[in-house]
């Protein structure tokens, strides 16, 4: 497609430069976290990863799901992943053997893979373009989905809050030393 | 914004992660690479809840949030565990079941 057909359509190009910006970011990052040596430099590439998915979020109208990943993944998880570093790990630095010996592998599967997604989304996908919320609609969007948890989706909130309880209880009859 | 924007990025993300999965030895770093799925996958939930304008798939992406948190937790406390009675995470020598 060229730049004066993507111009005079209705796609936001200040919202794609945006998209771009951070995707090359996030792209980059995540290479850095499956391809580094070193383990904390990999746990602090995966916080570049969840950020910029949390910006991506912002770009998709989902503040509340950004603001979730946020305090969920970079105030939560990252400290758990940091403490099981710490624990597990007598030397701090690059480590000679982090990866398999039959690592090369994985190359041509997630290759292979990746050929198969981007055919079958470009297939469906192509030239479906996201129409902006208005601004009412993204004012109504968290009570919206507060009326989703306690409507429709009860249930499974509930479950949900047995399965975390059951994996705290889980994780502190594991992780305690007898 | 087009869909396929997101879904390619997404789908992008999943394969890393698959890579990482298969390529790494330590449990901590395969433990890092699902969270790279399990993002990818939250990614492509709010791409669509935007393709269909409504908020069915924010509540989803919060619900794989949250079992994503309890997963990290479990996993974790399995790494320690496993630590702990062998000094070692490296996942080809966990050979005990091995038929």
């Amino acid at each position: 497609m060229s730049l004066l057909a993507v111009l005079a359509s209705d796609v936001n190009v200040a919202q794609n430069v945006g998209f771009y910006v951070i995707a090359a970011i996030m792209l980059f990052a995540a290479f850095s976290v499956v391809s580094t040596s070193d383990v904390v430099h990999a746990a602090l590439w995966l916080v570049v990863v969840l950020g910029g998915v949390a910006a991506q979020y912002i770009l998709a109208a989902a503040e509340f799901v950004a603001v979730s990943q946020v305090m969920v993944y970079i105030g939560a998880v990252m400290v758990l992943f940091l403490f099981g570093i710490m624990l597990t790990r007598s030397m701090i630095g690059s480590d000679t053997d982090v990866n398999n010996k039959g690592w090369g592998i994985g190359i041509p599967v997630a290759l292979l893979m990746f050929g198969v997604l981007a055919y079958s989304v470009i297939d469906a996908f192509d030239n479906t373009v996201l129409v902006d919320r208005s601004e009412v609609q993204i004012a109504s969007t968290t009570t919206a989905i507060s009326d989703g948890y306690l409507g429709d989706y009860l249930v499974p909130l509930i479950a949900l809050s047995f399965v975390l309880l059951a994996a705290a209880v889980g994780a502190i009859v594991l992780a305690r030393k007898d | 914004m087009y869909a396929v924007n997101f879904l390619l990025l997404s789908a992008a993300l999943f394969c890393i992660g698959v890579f990482g999965v298969i390529a790494r030895r330590n449990a901590v770093m395969v433990l890092m690479s699902i969270e790279l799925i399990l993002n990818s996958v939250n990614l492509n939930l709010v791409a669509f809840a935007l393709m269909n304008n409504d908020v069915d798939g924010h509540i989803f992406a919060l619900f794989v949030i949250a079992v994503a948190a309890a997963e990290v937790g479990v996993g974790l406390a399995m790494v320690l565990m496993i630590y702990r009675n062998r000094r070692s995470i490296a996942l080809d020598e966990l050979s005990e079941m091995k038929g």
